[in-house]
Order: structure tokens, then C-alpha cells, then sequence
């Protein structure tokens, strides 16, 4: 079983890791030969001997990562292998090769499960399909007879007119400006204007840095070069605490280790940066706490009886919108989004690119960072493409299309 | 929704629960003797010292920490109080040394957490040592008299004047324990604690001053543990350097019978008192019963094991595995 979110150990090796729970013993101790050659007869059979077995897996990528988790599954002489979303945290090129890797599977007899919400991916690969909703069968059959519309339609309940609503909005005077910023290992380099009312996307291979862009911008990471202009006013290397209070806020990648206190109830995870206008000398004022959720909830088509659940218990779709509804909540005016559709289903996507397209009417400035490529080019405004901790120009996005930005973000001339 | 009502129903009933199963143990195997009043004003007063730091303690193991210190904050406070009596100062102003004595040494423990990013474990093991060989150093290595000069009435079993029923410690644990509550529950200052337990990654991107909360924290510890050492002084009448050796541990086990997880993000000041009342029940049902020590340690670390593994299961039941 492959996971949607990687399950490796991250302080043991990449061998270690492949063998877990399997290690070839005799008298209790590991026969280190034996681990060798099983890992190496794995990752040939991947066509990646070149990853080195004894690198701890906490240093690599999430697709070589995920090359662990297959070779795990191939080592145990798997017949069924279920990915769930395999693709969320890789890089369209690192998508093919995964997919290389699957056809080869598939010509060795193993039977693969594919859990997507990708549809051009299973285009690409399945042979058949099922559509789940709400826990049970909506419909299934051949790949080859069916229409990508019929599917999304078959996922939503609903037909879906347009993925990627265009609400007109015009831009205003510039909100943020970043020169030369740079961290203490990814950015390298990045320069951008972001505008009151836009939508500006950043492109780029997971790892190029850009999620280290937001995190130093946003001051959970040093910045050791550079300059911060929010509002016209040069203030480089502010705590979170300040950028809140300037009128950034953030989405965290993570959902889950970042993002939210699963634990906690929605009220809190919403209004938590907040506290302070639902608290009169120093204590919490619950109802007034609560009246503003059910207010944020509200705006985000979100049902008021989720707001004493624990964050934890809601899908991934709606823990991401309440993400997003925390940054309304405090009423930012710069919004950083961070992958944030990243696994979630069809309806909240949606639902997620018509807020975002409404804040930037409503005079918001949003930078989006996201590996999918058509939800940059149907959402943003302008794009740049971030290399190797480079920021590249924003382009308008009309101007540019799939073939053209990956170009550029592999380095292909 | 409805199966979450329960498991924090039982997370407050927990702990209750063991307790009114203890005092009804001992009620009936001591018939008379154990719900005396005499006896319920000693258990009362025994619990002051460990109840007061398990306040501190509490907003500490909520927000994901630990003070391993709180032991030779308790010696190092009392000889503090001790010292200031001896040198002709009053009553209430030995009480506040030695409060802010302690407070002192919580502020250095969070100044040390957040400016060294050390984990709390090991910074406060060695301010436990440090505090301890202080504490010991300004006592000269032995005890010191001290005109009490009141203070012990603070922790006298009977009050002075009698309509007080228990003794003024006792009030003034009581009182702490519902101001403390109500700061956890209610407080932008204790919903900030929880939520840099529950995960401190989404506090700093929340714009939790995560520093600036934890050094309160800590702290408040510190002081919690030092009003403690002044109460201890009161009690024993002498500055003892040596005294609440190891008294962290039953602080600490009082918050976790109590349902604090030392993962961070549960505990209530409610249950850390009652897990400090359980602890004195135990250790006073023993001893009338002619209970040897060992089987009281004993006992209070099946029943330390035995709050754990019933809040795993619940939580299991719940909401699924932390991670």
C-alpha cells in the first residue's frame, strides 16, 4: 500500500526503510549482504540504482521518496499495489517516470489500484475505473468508454459548467514587493510586485524553493539576503506575528503538521489570530468567538454545525477551506496559498478557485504557488516560474501556456 | 459529535471517579478513622504543596513542556523564606520572596527554552540541579530556624479562628485552583497554551507569539512552585534545602492523572487537583492503615500507568492516532 501522505521513517536509511518489518536475520541479526542485494534487485527492477541506499530518507525529495515506498511493495513480492494519490507531491516529469514504473509493474502481472483526483492522469494509465462519492459506487467501466466530463460529473453529483470561474477585477497600486530575496538554502534569488486585486502564480519543480519563498516572506524561515517591501515600507525579516498584523496571512502546505490543530475545535483553528477582537481584558469571549465563526463558515458555504467539531474530523476539502477562511477571518490583505488544493476533491477545488478569484475582486493580493499547472493558468493572473531558487519574470498568464512554463521550470531553453 | 461528548465526559469523570473509589476504600476499611475531620483537614493541607506547583505545572504540560525544576524551585524557595525571616523581614514579606524567588527561576527556565531552543526536559534538569545547590549554598548546608512569625498558622491543620474550618493554605489552593482554571479555559493567555501543546508549528503561523507565551508559562511555574516553597516553609517551620526532593514526579503525575498529556494540547486545572488530592488520599489511607512505603509507591505508579492507558484507549476510540 502506497499512501497518499508518505509513511517512511525518516531517521532510518533508504535500505533500512525498504526493508522494515522484513529484514533478512538470521540469529536476530540483520545480514546486512542479504539487505543489500534485496534493496539493489529492487531499485534495479525501478530502473534507480543510482539512489543510494544508505542515505538517510529524511534528505530526499518526495518523489525519491516515494520511489522507497514502491521498492518497499516490490521487496514484499507484492501482487496488489494500491497508490493513493501518488502523484500530489511530484513534478510532472517525475510523473512520468512513476507511471514508466507502473506500465513495468503491470507487464510483471501485478494488479494496481490508482486513487486519484487527476483525471488525465488515470487517462493515461488505467484500464478501468470506479468512481467513488460519499463512500459507495457511482459508476465504473472501461477508461475507453467514457468522457473526462462524464467523470467529473459522475465525482461532483453536479455538472460542473466552468473548473475555473473568471471573475473580472482590476489591479491596483502594489501591495508587496520582494528584491533579491533570499534564505538560508532555497530562495536563492526572488524579485516580484504583487498587486492589489491580482492573482500572481509561482510555478516550479518541487524543491525549486518555492515554498521556502513563502516561508521566508512570511517569517517562519530566516531570510539572509534581500528586501521585504510591504506597502511600500521596507521591512525584511518580521516575525509571523508582524507579517499578521502588516495583513499577510499564509496557508501551509502541510495541512496537517502545519496547517491546523487537528485536535482543536474549528472555532479555535478559525479565529485563533483573531483572539485578541473576540477578548475584552484578556479573556475569551466564547460567544462572540463563535458568532464569528459561524459567520466565516457562512461565507465559505460551510455548514455552522461544524464549528465545535475538531478540525481533524473534516474532510480534506473543508480543512482546507478552513485554511483559507482563518486567513478572511483576520482580515489579510496579502493571502499566500501553498498547494492549497493538494488532494482535495473536485467540489472543493472549485470551490477554492471562486474564492480566490473573489478576494482578488474584492481587492485582494494572492500569491498562489501550485504544481498543477492548468489550476495556475485557469486561476492566475500572472506567473513566474521559480528554478533552482531562481524567480523568474511574472508573465500574464494568457500569454502562457503547460508546455511553455514546464519548459522553463526543467531549464530547457 | 455524540461520542466526542462522551470521551470528554469521561476525561472529567476519570479522575473523580478514582477518587470517590479511594475515599470509599478507605472509608470502609477504616470505619470512622479515615473520614474524621481531623483526617480530611490533614489530607487537605498535605495536598497544598503539590496542588499549587500542579497549577504551574499544568500550563506548562498543556503547552508541551515539562519542569523538572519545580522540586528545587520548592527547597530553594522555602530557604528563601527562611532566610528573609532570619534577617527581621515579615511574614508577608517572606511569603512574596519566596514567590518571586521561584518565579525568578521559572522566568531563567523560560528565557533558557526559548533563547537556546533546548528542549524543556533538559534545560530544567539542570536548573533542577542548579536551583538545588543554590538552595543549599544559601542555607549553609543545613537547616535554618527562623522565627515563623505567623506564617505556620498558614498551614495549621486546625485555623486560628475555627469558622474557618480548613486551614488558610487550603483556601488559598482552592482559590488559585479556580482563578487558574478559569485563565486556562478562558484566557486568550490559556487558549495560546493549548494551542502551542496541540501543535506549535500552526501557533507560529497563526501569529502566536510562541516565545513570549512560553516564557510566561514558565514563569508562572516557577512562581506557582514558589508560593509552594514559602507554604512548605510555614509547614516545616525551618528552611530545609533538602526538602520536596523528587516532588516534581508527584507534580508531574498529578497533571497526568489528572488528563494532561505530555504531548501537549490536554489538561485541566481541575483534574491536576484532583489527581494531587488522590495521591494524599493514598498516601494517608496507607499509612493509617499501617500500609508499608513501598506499597504506597508502589500503588501511585500503577495507578500514574493506569491514567495513561485509559486516556491512549479513549483517545483511540475518538479521534484516531496522533501523530
Amino acid at each position: 500500500m502506497i499512501y497518499q501522505e508518505l509513511s517512511l521513517a525518516p531517521d532510518l536509511s533508504v535500505e533500512q526503510n525498504i526493508t522494515l518489518g522484513a529484514e533478512p536475520a538470521r540469529w536476530g541479526l540483520i545480514d546486512r549482504r542479504a539487505v543489500r542485494e534485496r534493496v539493489q534487485r529492487a531499485l534495479r527492477e525501478l530502473d534507480h540504482e543510482q539512489l543510494w541506499p544508505e542515505r538517510k530518507v529524511l534528505e530526499l525529495g518526495p518523489s525519491a521518496r516515494q520511489l522507497v515506498e514502491i521498492a518497499r511493495a516490490l521487496v514484499s513480492d507484492a501482487q496488489l499495489l494500491v497508490l493513493d494519490e501518488p502523484t500530489s507531491s511530484l513534478t510532472q516529469q517525475e510523473v512520468t517516470r512513476l507511471f514508466a514504473i507502473i506500465e513495468r509493474l503491470r507487464a510483471r502481472g501485478v494488479a494496481v489500484i490508482y486513487i486519484s483526483h487527476v483525471l488525465e492522469e488515470l487517462e493515461r494509465i488505467a484500464d478501468r475505473y470506479t468512481v467513488l462519492r460519499d463512500g459507495r459506487s457511482i459508476r465504473s467501466g472501461r477508461m475507453g468508454d467514457v468522457t473526462r466530463a462524464a467523470l467529473v460529473e459522475a465525482m461532483v453529483g453536479r455538472e460542473l459548467a466552468e473548473v475555473y470561474p473568471q471573475i473580472a477585477r482590476e489591479r491596483g497600486e502594489p501591495l508587496l514587493e520582494l528584491e533579491s530575496l533570499a534564505g538560508k538554502l532555497l530562495p536563492r534569488s526572488a524579485s516580484l510586485t504583487l498587486h492589489r486585486g491580482e492573482v500572481l502564480g509561482i510555478a516550479g519543480l518541487i524543491g525549486a524553493g518555492r515554498s521556502e519563498l513563502l516561508r521566508a516572506l512570511f517569517g517562519l524561515d530566516a531570510v539572509t539576503s534581500g528586501s521585504v517591501r510591504v506597502r511600500g515600507l521596507v521591512d525584511t525579516g518580521l516575525p509571523p506575528w508582524r507579517r499578521l498584523a502588516q495583513g499577510l496571512g499564509m496557508v501551509s502546505e502541510q495541512r496537517k503538521e502545519e496547517g491546523l490543530w487537528l485536535e482543536l475545535p474549528v472555532r479555535d483553528n478559525l479565529t485563533m489570530p483573531a483572539l485578541a477582537r473576540c477578548a475584552r481584558l484578556g479573556m475569551v469571549d466564547r460567544a462572540a468567538q463563535l458568532d464569528l465563526t459561524v459567520r466565516q463558515l457562512a461565507k465559505l458555504n460551510m455548514s455552522d454545525a461544524l464549528a465545535l467539531r475538531s478540525a481533524g474530523t473534516l474532510s480534506g476539502g473543508n480543512q482546507q477551506k478552513l485554511a483559507l477562511a482563518r486567513l478572511l477571518c483576520c482580515d489579510a490583505d496579502v493571502l499566500l496559498l501553498d498547494e492549497p488544493t493538494r488532494g482535495i476533491d473536485v467540489g472543493s477545488k472549485a470551490e477554492i478557485y471562486r474564492l480566490i478569484g473573489e478576494l482578488a475582486r474584492a481587492g485582494k493580493a494572492v500569491l498562489l504557488v501550485s504544481s498543477y499547472l492548468p489550476e495556475l493558468l485557469g486561476t492566475c493572473d500572472r506567473i513566474a516560474v521559480m528554478r533552482r531558487g531562481q524567480l523568474g519574470a511574472a508573465r500574464p498568464a494568457r500569454e502562457l501556456n503547460e508546455a511553455e512554463l514546464l519548459r522553463e521550470a526543467i531549464g530547457e531553453a | 459529535m455524540k461520542r466526542e461528548t462522551l470521551s470528554h465526559l469521561l476525561r472529567w469523570l476519570g479522575p473523580f471517579l478514582a477518587l470517590a473509589l479511594a475515599c470509599l476504600l478507605f472509608t470502609t476499611l477504616l470505619p470512622g478513622q479515615f473520614l474524621s475531620a481531623y483526617n480530611l483537614k490533614t489530607i487537605a493541607t498535605q495536598t497544598v504543596i503539590v496542588g499549587l506547583s500542579a497549577i504551574g505545572m499544568t500550563f506548562v504540560i498543556v503547552s508541551g513542556g515539562i519542569d523538572l525544576s519545580v522540586g528545587s524551585n520548592i527547597a530553594l524557595s522555602s530557604v528563601v523564606t527562611a532566610l528573609i525571616l532570619r534577617a527581621d523581614g515579615s511574614a508577608p514579606l517572606a511569603l512574596c520572596g519566596g514567590m518571586a524567588a521561584g518565579l525568578v527561576l521559572g522566568s531563567i527556565n523560560g528565557a533558557l527554552i526559548t533563547r537556546l531552543a533546548i528542549v524543556p526536559f533538559i534545560v530544567t534538569l539542570g536548573s533542577m540541579g542548579l536551583a538545588r545547590g543554590l538552595a543549599k549554598y544559601l542555607a549553609g548546608e543545613q537547616k535554618i530556624d527562623a522565627p515563623a512569625r505567623g506564617l505556620q498558622a498558614l498551614m495549621a491543620k486546625s485555623p486560628d479562628p475555627p469558622w474557618l474550618l480548613l486551614s488558610p493554605g487550603v483556601w488559598l489552593l482552592l482559590a488559585a485552583g479556580i482563578l487558574a482554571a478559569f485563565v486556562l479555559a478562558r484566557s486568550v493567555f490559556g487558549v495560546h497554551a493549548v494551542a502551542i501543546g496541540s501543535n506549535e508549528a500552526t501557533a507560529r503561523l497563526c501569529g502566536i507569539r510562541v516565545e513570549r507565551r512560553k516564557l510566561g508559562i514558565y514563569t508562572l511555574c516557577g512562581a506557582c512552585a514558589g508560593l509552594a516553597g514559602s507554604l512548605q516553609f510555614a509547614r516545616l517551620t525551618v528552611g530545609d534545602p533538602t526538602t520536596a526532593l523528587g516532588k516534581e514526579l508527584d507534580v508531574i503525575a498529578a497533571v497526568v492523572i489528572g488528563g494532561g498529556s505530555l504531548a501537549g494540547g490536554s489538561g485541566s486545572i481541575l483534574g491536576s487537583l484532583i489527581g494531587a488530592f488522590l495521591m494524599t488520599v493514598l498516601a494517608n489511607g496507607c499509612t493509617l492503615l499501617g500500609v508499608p512505603n513501598y506499597v504506597q509507591e508502589m500503588l501511585v505508579g500503577a495507578i500514574i500507568i493506569a491514567a495513561v492507558a485509559l486516556d491512549r484507549l479513549r483517545s483511540s476510540h475518538g479521534g484516531g492516532p496522533r501523530s
